[in-house]
């Protein structure tokens, strides 16, 4: 977008399609988005409030989906900080630090992404259900992890595990430890280097990734799906509830739960482009700052 | 002395940065680690800083040995060679860091802090940026608070990496008379590091030539200039023209006035140790290929013709009013009178 | 950037890295493979030929290809408009182009089966004008796919466009070429790297779909039945070892996935480094 900006201002004649051709694409582009992303969202709207709005504040204030919106906002409220610790212990080690084995690390941290949601799901049951690895000794125990809250949280954690590492490990080695070695070179020790000068410098990417981390956690489907058990008020999770509401026909009351995590969607894009904003200020800065 | 490193090796892999330093530098000296790039100064430098550990070796400032102690304990100043300013900070707070991170039975009152970063401000002529960000200075501006904020924390050694790397010509000039001058003021022991030799020159009290991780010569300029240890340094430092006996005629060499010693193969000549006669048939013979005004001087070039007949370049200087003295032209033969020359094997 | 030599924390770091990673990933995927191990050759082979899960695996592979395609296609116009044409609302369009990333797989599924279905607002025109039905049937799965696919395909190739250098545009035409030759010997060999990095993507995004795809799917055994369904029914019957083999069998294929993503992406930096 940036640089559609530079285009304006000095269009190199090379570019200047034909204008049909060029109406014909926007057309397009415009369709697609339209079809395929503002429809959907809108149908969200339009169908929670198909009944009205009382129906709809009805919905919502239904225990099941107050019991819902608990577990997952709790979910979250786990899952996300330990996500982030991890994000920036494995971003340190690996944006600072040569090691062997670092590649397949890296490897290892991105696989969660390419993983089916529901096998996140299923290697959880294998090692904590009834015929897993600690089944007995759990059942024994009475420790509920699958179909109870525990999973839930596990699937969650395996989910998002790349987010905020992902985020880091570049934006770390992009802005290099120059200015971490100045601080030490002051007399900074270990932490006031990294809380006065590492995390001021990555806090947007930090951010960035702990949104995309967070909207995953909330909205996470399959993998939780598989784990949950899906017991209405106790391991119903939001996108779990708007599940189950829809193959009970209850259409009003799963897309009143939609339109929140619709809503969430819309926030987190929000918030999403002005910190992609903020880190392009702050890198361009950083560029300009070394020349 | 305020630095003494005792034979010091840094390994890369297979590459070696360092081979055996051993380095004496006495306080109030403003030292320049001169070489090619990859010649191991950069390391050097941060090795004393202690950004970096020696494979072997020790570093000793002030008298105390600080080879295993952490850059924090060392009391340096480091001036990084894209300065590292926080980017997140204002001048003033970047100038206060350093004493702001002290424990808190050391830190100084914030008003004294304030009152120390305005003398380093003044100090640096930059008072007014206080405020200023990082992305709002020129490079030049950085480089002073860089230095600054490196002054702030009172070090017993300043170490300077590429200090004028990253500048624009006409800038760099004017910074460089500006750090002699604030070293000559605050008589810190300071090292920088640079391959540009006339940066060295021209700033430095001492210049210590680097070469594949070895030291070549430690000396004043003028000892590195007038007598240099060996045909690298020689080179290196200003412009020389190259003799070998063999290859050259042995016989114009000796026309030309250089007595050859027994032991010596090589002999550098300086542009400004060849002299130039109208040609008058004697003495060694050259053609004025061209020549170029250098402001007070003129380069003069010259084809010479060696023993096997091929033609070999020479440069020869001397001011403007000598060589339109001399009424040459282009094509001209001359006479080359070489004055001295420095012989190695 | 050479590594800096004294920072600080690499051990408790890297421990805690290496510890968590066990814990969340290596532990539990190495549970599956364990799994797996317990069944003979036969045994394992005979799950895996079953014709209810070999029509799956085709459904999944089939849809997840076609849409892959079809993402690849809308996403690089999507890209290219969005780069290089000046609209009213670009900056809002642009934006909302990761809505697939961020609305909860869920919340896609009942949408776009409300949508699609023969008497949602597009499923019905799609009915009347076509005659086709694209809900609850396989079709109905590639359109889901597309859906989340389609930002993988944008942001890959939105980058490399906007660091294209027009220059050498401007030199193919100032040698006398016109747009479309420009466009195929110019343009196109430098956004293939792009392009095919998000059709990989995008690929593998949909082989492992769930969430928005059940909805829509129809889930009819060996028609519109996907994979991660499929496990998911196995394991609702108890039927550990047979959900453990094929989720075995999709790791492996993700892997292989991953590996060719790591590979295409490769290639895709030292194609930007020429530029």
């Amino acid at each position: 977008m940036k640089i559609t900006a530079a285009a304006h201002a000095h269009k190199p004649l090379s570019l200047s399609d034909p204008d049909g051709f060029k109406y014909l694409l926007i057309t397009l582009t415009l369709a697609i988005i339209g079809l395929f992303l503002v429809l959907p969202l809108a149908t969200v709207l339009t169908e929670a409030f198909a009944k009205g709005w009382l129906t709809y504040r009805d919905s919502l204030t239904h225990p099941d989906t107050l019991a819902a919106i608990r577990l997952t906002l709790l979910t979250a409220l786990i899952t996300v900080p330990l996500t982030t610790m991890f994000g920036v212990c494995a971003a340190w080690a690996i944006a600072r630090f040569e090691f062997s084995g670092k590649n397949v690390l890296l490897t290892l941290i991105d696989l969660p992404f390419s993983v089916s949601p529901v096998i996140a799901g299923l290697i959880y049951v294998l090692v904590f259900g009834a015929q897993g690895w600690f089944g007995t000794w759990l059942s024994d125990h009475d420790i509920k992890i699958i179909f109870a809250v525990p999973g839930i949280i596990l699937a969650t954690l395996f989910v998002t595990f790349p987010f905020v590492a992902r985020e880091l490990i570049p934006l770390l080695q992009e802005i290099g430890h120059e200015e971490e070695e100045a601080a030490l070179s002051l007399g900074a020790g270990s932490w006031k280097m990294f809380f006065k000068i590492t995390l001021p410098n990555i806090k947007w990417g930090l951010l960035y990734g702990v949104l995309l981390c967070n909207a995953r956690a909330m909205g996470e489907f399959g993998a939780v799906s598989v784990v949950s058990g899906h017991i209405r008020g106790l391991t119903n999770t939001l996108p779990l509830h708007v599940e189950v509401t829809y193959n009970e026909y209850d259409f009003v009351g799963s897309f009143a739960g939609a339109s929140l995590l619709a809503g969430l969607a819309v926030v987190t894009l929000v918030i999403k482009t002005f910190l992609e904003w903020r880190q392009a200020q702050d890198l361009k800065s950083a560029r300009v700052a070394s020349e | 002395m305020s630095i003494i490193l005792n034979n010091i090796s840094k390994q890369f892999g297979d590459f070696t940065a360092l081979a055996n330093i051993n380095l004496d530098i006495p306080e109030g000296e403003l030292v320049a680690l001169l070489g090619p790039s990859g010649c191991g100064k950069t390391t050097l430098l941060r090795i004393i800083a202690g950004l970096e550990h020696a494979d072997r070796g020790e570093v000793f400032l002030k008298g105390s040995e600080v080879t295993d102690q952490p850059i924090k304990n060392r009391q340096i100043g480091f001036v990084f060679q894209h300065y590292a300013l926080f980017r997140h900070m204002t001048v003033f707070d970047n100038i206060a860091f350093g004493l702001r991170v002290k424990p808190k039975k050391e830190r100084l009152h914030e008003t004294e802090i304030k009152k120390k970063v305005h003398a380093l401000l003044n100090l640096v002529q930059l008072d007014w940026l206080a405020n200023r960000f990082p992305e709002q200075l020129s490079g030049g501006q950085r480089q002073r608070i860089a230095l600054a904020r490196a002054l702030a924390v009172e070090p017993s050694v300043l170490l300077l990496d590429e200090p004028f790397g990253a500048l624009d010509a006409s800038v760099r000039k004017d910074l460089r008379l500006w750090l002699r001058h604030l070293h000559h003021e605050l008589n810190v022991t300071s090292i920088f590091v640079t391959h540009d030799q006339e940066e060295a020159m021209e700033v430095a009290s001492q210049i210590v030539v680097l070469n594949k991780g070895h030291v070549e010569q430690q000396g004043s300029p003028s000892d590195i200039y007038d007598h240099p240890a060996n045909a690298f340094v020689s080179q290196f430092i200003g412009h020389t023209n190259v003799f070998e006996l063999g290859q050259q005629d042995t016989f114009w060499l000796k026309n030309s006035g250089l007595p050859t010693p027994e032991t010596g193969k090589v002999a550098h000549v300086r542009p400004h140790d060849i002299g130039l006669d109208k040609a008058t048939g004697e003495g060694a013979q050259a053609i004025l290929k061209d020549w170029q005004h250098l402001g007070a001087l003129i380069r003069v070039e010259l084809l010479s013709k060696d023993a096997d007949g091929g033609m070999t370049t020479l440069f020869a200087e001397m001011p403007n009013e000598q060589f339109k003295a001399l009424q040459i032209d282009k094509g001209d033969k001359v006479a080359v009178r070489i004055r001295h020359a420095h012989w190695f094997h | 950037m050479p590594q800096s030599h004294i920072m600080p924390g690499f051990r408790p770091a890297i421990s805690f890295t290496l510890v968590y990673l066990s814990l969340i990933v290596l532990i539990p995927l190495s549970a599956m493979l364990l799994k797996t191990f317990q069944l003979s050759w036969d045994e394992f082979w005979a799950i895996l030929t079953n014709q209810r899960v070999i029509a799956s695996f085709r459904v999944t592979f089939v849809s997840a290809l076609s849409a892959a395609a079809v993402a690849g296609i809308f996403g690089f116009i999507i890209a290219w408009t969005l780069v290089r044409y000046p609209f009213p609302g670009k900056r809002l369009f642009d934006a909302l182009i990761d809505l697939p990333f961020a609305l909860p797989t869920a919340v896609a599924g009942i949408v776009l089966a409300t949508i699609y279905q023969p008497n949602g607002v597009i499923g019905k025109l799609v009915l009347a004008v076509f005659g086709v039905q694209i809900a609850y049937k396989p079709l109905g799965i590639v359109f889901a796919m597309i859906f989340i696919g389609l930002p993988f395909v944008v942001r890959t190739i939105e980058p490399v466009l906007q660091e294209f250098d027009t220059a050498m545009e401007e030199a193919a035409a100032s040698l006398g070429a016109n747009r479309l030759q420009t466009f195929i010997k110019v343009i196109l060999p430098n956004i293939l790297p792009a392009a095919l990095t998000g059709f990989a993507l995008a690929f593998a995004r949909a082989v492992g779909e769930y969430g928005s795809v059940i909805f829509i799917a129809g889930n009819m055994p060996y028609i519109s039945e996907i994979v991660p369904l499929l496990i998911i029914t196995k394991l609702e019957q108890y039927d550990y070892a047979g959900a453990t083999a094929i989720g075995l069998v999709m790791l492996i294929l993700s892997f292989i996935l991953l590996l060719l993503i790591n590979l295409l992406q490769g290639w895709l930096r030292r194609r930007n480094g020429q530029l």
